[in-house]
């Protein structure tokens, strides 16, 4: 069952994948997180955590185009896949049903 | 624009990532950490950006970026096969589980102890190589010859104006020249507390000639005539925690002196890490007054002189400037004697302090070395007794391993493949045995030192050590490995897998010669230990002319015993734990004087006249049990003893008087002659001869003494005590030691046993005897495992021939003949190697003792037997259990 599981960490960069749609590279999702997490991340282990999503299949890459901005080098674009999908809405859902689970007495 | 260089990410993280990263990553990770460099300038400033560049290059170190693409780096069928031929060794060692036990655990054994003997051979080569100044560094020795009889002596002793001449007529070569006194135990207190000491009075300098590490204090520090110098434990001793600079000391109770400074303590292997503390030479002199008296004799030689030679002077310029220093710098008087007696003064440097530590004609000769080499050489053939069992038991198991060949061979191994598979096997337990005998060096390295006398530590960190081991390692694994390699791959395929394949007799002969060369080592190793034991036994069984048990020596060397000699051997007696005290002028186990000048009728003048001088007083002759020959003891009745001498039998003889005295039993003994002292005038009757007592080294002749009569104890140095048999020693010394505290309450109470002091003296002989003895039995269990595993070999092999025999009607005491025969033959071969071998080395080791054992043949009769009875009992184990085998079982398969 590894291949379900996702932790915190992958599923922030998941998600920033997801918000990245069809730009999701590596420095692109290093400032996403940065920018809505408000702390800073390294690189590697922003590569890392996408190498593992993809080992699990939850993203799939391919190279894209060059761009003058990295002084001609080219990226590698991440994007998510069906099942990289239903994993995030999985979660989700998973986590709305354990807040309506909550009891209204147990926040006083 | 200015700022451009700035801007850009640090070089070194670029090339860091360029180097780890896999190239076809490495476009795609550089653009990522570009595009973040640039954000973060502008968010959070150049410095930060460079940071965090570093520490993202840093974080992408892993393997996914490392890995380089298959295509362009194929997996490398090296790799793959050396994976294999370590597997296949893994397994082949797994399979033959008793062969590799021996394999692995003799070569380890044998590391083990080359190791051990080469830290102790190391440890023994840098002795003194601690100081700075190490190969400047020297001691003023000098040596003439006797006229008369043309033999050559030296001393390290020097008169005191010798130095004075060397500071003003050769001070160029010199950078130190330093006066000093013999090291010696010191009685040090502050207050109450007291702690015996070693220490040593030399000139000031001493601190920069020995570099030493002043922890508090200058390098001036023995400056002052009235100060100091602690070893840090000393001073941690006497001191605890306070600070000891500025406290004050008493030295024997008479000399007061201000701790100045405190040094390191020097490392164990140095000439001066037993000193505890140094006291500058002035106070020395200004606190003896015999030392003033001959500050300006160059008659009296008593004092050592130390040297560090100018930076640019090499030993051989000062030592050719001092030959003929005697006849430019003595008084004229005492030309004429310089001349006659050639005597040279020279240099004996600290580089031969240890090793060269014997004198032969007054020159410094390999003494210790001998030592360094005897055991190197030891060491060298355990270790190769293991290697030899190595390649013993890889040969002799060649023939299981024929039919392997022969299929490897069959189905497309190259020769240079079987080659290789072969020497990773052997390397891979040469690797194992390492690793073992580093185990067991680290676990067995505290007992070797004790049993040494070290203090060696374990050079994790020494890179020599492990490029040697490395190298060893290489080479071992090699030489074992190559002989099974180069002939196992030879086989034909062809021969081997039809099943007519035979080794010929001839394949095993280099396996015998092996084997006979491993006994022979073994055998010369037995009959050594034999012999140095037997020697050491020998010498303690030597009749030593008195006796030693219970008797008790004390140094007096606190000024204050003086005059209270006769009261604490009353009170002593009254104490009734004693039977008998004395004083004398040097232990029983000792003879500190030496005189000349003696003059007796008939003295042919070339013959020299100097003898070994004990002054006694009353009743040491009955403490120590004298056996007289002729003669009487000093005795109280007599007042003109304190003019009379007692001679040991050596001296009678050398006196060569013929008995002249009617009063005297034995014939030919010299009792009422008289002696002359070597002022002309004084004379000394003999008043009676003694059985020679042995005093110094149990292995020399007994030197001709003399004993004087010391009524008034002015050379009183010992105090001997005969204890009384009746009580145990644990009830008699608290007595003692508070007669002592309350008679001399300044004194430090020390004490030894004559007996334990005599038994030390056989220390160097007893720890070559240990050593030697540990690894005879090392290299007899090395080879005994060797010959072990070889006999199960055959005993294997043969397993059909006994089932054979069995059935046609052998007995087991048959069968158990026929395997064990061919191993009798060997270590009987050996044997007859070793025996002259053996003698020729024993001979010469025992001719360097004057008292010395004879080489009895039983020793290498003994030894002969001995390597006999453990072969058969190491073979016939094998032997008894092929021969009990069913044969059904043997005979069944196939």
């Amino acid at each position: 069952m590894k291949g379900t599981y996702l932790g915190e960490f992958e599923e922030v960069v998941l998600l920033a994948v997801a918000i990245r749609d069809g730009d999701a590279y590596g420095a692109a999702v290093v400032n996403e997180i940065e920018q809505q997490m408000g702390r800073s991340v390294n690189l590697g282990a922003v590569h890392s955590a996408l190498h593992r999503l993809q080992e699990k299949g939850l993203v799939k890459s391919e190279m894209g185009g060059i761009s003058p901005e990295r002084g001609g080098r080219r990226k590698r674009l991440y994007s998510v896949t069906a099942y990289g999908r239903r994993v995030l809405e999985e979660v989700r859902q998973l986590r709305n049903q354990m807040w309506d689970a909550i009891p209204r007495t147990a926040w006083s | 624009m200015s700022k451009a260089p700035l801007c850009r990410p640090p070089r070194f993280a670029q090339r860091l990532l360029r180097w780890f990263c896999a190239p076809h990553r490495l476009d795609e990770l550089e653009g990522d950490l570009d595009e973040l460099f640039q954000d973060r300038i502008k968010s959070v400033g150049v410095h930060r950006a460079r940071w965090r560049y570093l520490r993202d290059v840093l974080s992408l170190m892993q393997p996914q970026f490392i890995k380089r693409e298959e295509k362009y780096h194929p997996k490398s069928t090296t790799i793959t096969m050396i994976r294999n031929y370590v597997k296949i060794a893994f397994r082949n060692l797994l399979k033959n589980r008793a062969y590799s036990v021996i394999n692995i655990g003799g070569l380890a054994i044998g590391m083990a102890v080359a190791m051990l003997i080469g830290l102790w051979v190391y440890d023994e080569l840098s002795y003194n190589t601690h100081f700075t100044h190490y190969e400047h560094i020297a001691e003023v020795r000098h040596y003439g010859t006797v006229p008369s009889t043309g033999i050559i002596r030296g001393s390290e002793a020097n008169p005191i104006p010798l130095a004075t001449a060397l500071k003003v007529r050769y001070g160029q070569n010199f950078k130190h020249i330093l006066l000093g006194f013999w090291d010696g135990d010191y009685a040090v207190s502050m207050g109450e507390k007291k702690l015996t000491r070693r220490g040593k009075f030399i000139e000031g300098d001493v601190i920069d000639m020995l570099s030493l590490r002043m922890l508090k204090g200058s390098q001036t520090a023995l400056n002052d005539p009235h100060s100091v110098i602690l070893s840090q434990s000393t001073a941690k001793a006497i001191f605890g925690d306070e600070d000891p600079i500025a406290r004050t000391l008493k030295i024997d109770n008479r000399m007061d002196v201000t701790v100045t400074g405190v040094y390191e303590d020097l490392p164990e292997n140095t000439s001066f890490s037993h000193i505890e503390f140094f006291a500058p030479w002035a106070l020395w002199v200004s606190s003896n007054t015999w030392v003033k008296n001959v500050e300006n004799s160059w008659d009296n030689s008593s004092f050592s002189v130390l040297v560090q030679l100018a930076d640019r002077t090499s030993l051989e310029t000062a030592n050719a400037a001092l030959t003929d220093f005697y006849v430019k710098n003595v008084p004229k008087d005492m030309v004429e004697d310089a001349k006659k007696y050639k005597m040279v003064l020279y240099l004996y440097p600290m580089q031969q302090w240890h090793l060269y530590s014997e004198f032969k004609d007054g020159l410094p000769a390999p003494g210790r070395l001998t030592f360094v080499w005897l055991f190197g050489i030891v060491g060298g053939f355990v270790l190769l007794l293991a290697c030899i069992n190595f390649m013993n038991l890889s040969t002799a198991r060649s023939e299981k391993r024929a039919k392997e060949v022969g299929i490897r061979k069959a189905i497309g191994s190259l020769r240079s493949q079987l080659i290789n598979q072969f020497l990773s096997e052997s390397f891979l337990v040469v690797f194992l045995a390492f690793i073992g005998a580093l185990l067991l060096v680290s676990v067995s390295l505290s007992w070797f030192n004790e049993l040494a006398d070290k203090a060696i530590a374990f050079p994790w960190s020494n890179l020599y050590f492990w490029s040697i081991s490395a190298a060893f390692l290489g080479l071992t694994g090699l030489l074992s490995g190559l002989y099974p390699a180069f002939y196992l791959s030879s086989f034909q395929p062809i021969k081997v897998l039809k099943g007519s394949f035979r080794l010929g007799n001839m394949a095993a002969l280099p396996r015998k010669i092996l084997v006979v060369v491993q006994f022979t080592v073994s055998v010369v190793l037995i009959i050594g230990v034999s012999m140095v034991y037997k020697q050491i036994i020998h010498a303690q069984n030597r009749p030593v002319g008195y006796n030693r048990e219970g008797l008790l020596s004390i140094p007096t060397n606190d000024p204050n015993y003086k005059g209270r000699e006769e009261t604490i051997q009353r009170e002593l007696m009254r104490t009734g734990m004693v039977v008998r005290t004395a004083f004398s002028s040097s232990p029983l186990t000792n003879v500190w004087n030496n005189m000349s000048g003696f003059n007796w009728k008939d003295k042919d003048p070339k013959t020299e006249s100097d003898f070994s001088i004990t002054h006694v007083s009353h009743d040491f002759g009955a403490l120590a049990g004298w056996q007289f020959l002729a003669g009487r003891d000093f005795s109280r009745s007599f007042r003109s003893d304190s003019s009379a001498v007692i001679l040991n039998e050596t001296a009678a003889k050398y006196l060569n008087l013929k008995n002249r005295s009617r009063s005297a039993g034995a014939a030919g003994l010299p009792i009422g002659e008289f002696i002359t002292m070597d002022d002309g005038k004084r004379k000394l009757q003999i008043i009676g001869v003694i059985r020679d007592m042995v005093m110094q080294s149990p292995f020399e002749p007994v030197k001709r003494g003399m004993y004087f009569l010391d009524p008034t104890y002015s050379d009183a140095a010992r105090l001997n005590i005969r204890l009384n048999p009746q009580v145990s020693p644990q009830q008699a010394l608290p007595q003692i030691e508070a007669v002592i505290k309350k008679i001399v309450p300044s004194a430090l109470f020390k004490f030894s046993f004559v007996d334990q002091d005599f038994a030390a003296k056989f220390a160097a002989e007893q720890r070559i005897g240990k050593l030697a003895l540990v690894f005879t039995i090392l290299a007899i269990l090395i080879s005994c495992l060797g010959l072990f595993g070889l006999a199960s070999f055959t005993a294997e092999q043969r397993t059909k021939e006994i089932g054979v025999r069995k059935v046609l009607g052998a007995t087991v005491l048959n069968l158990w003949g026929l395997l064990s025969k061919d191993f009798v033959l060997l270590v009987l071969i050996a044997f007859l190697v070793a025996s002259p071998i053996a003698w020729y080395f024993l001979n010469g080791w025992l001719q360097q003792y004057t008292y010395r054992t004879q080489l009895s043949w039983w020793v290498f009769a003994l030894a002969g037997g001995s390597a006999l009875v453990i072969t058969l009992l190491t073979v016939s184990f094998q032997a008894i259990k092929a021969a009990l085998v069913n044969p059904v079982k043997s005979l069944r398969s196939e």
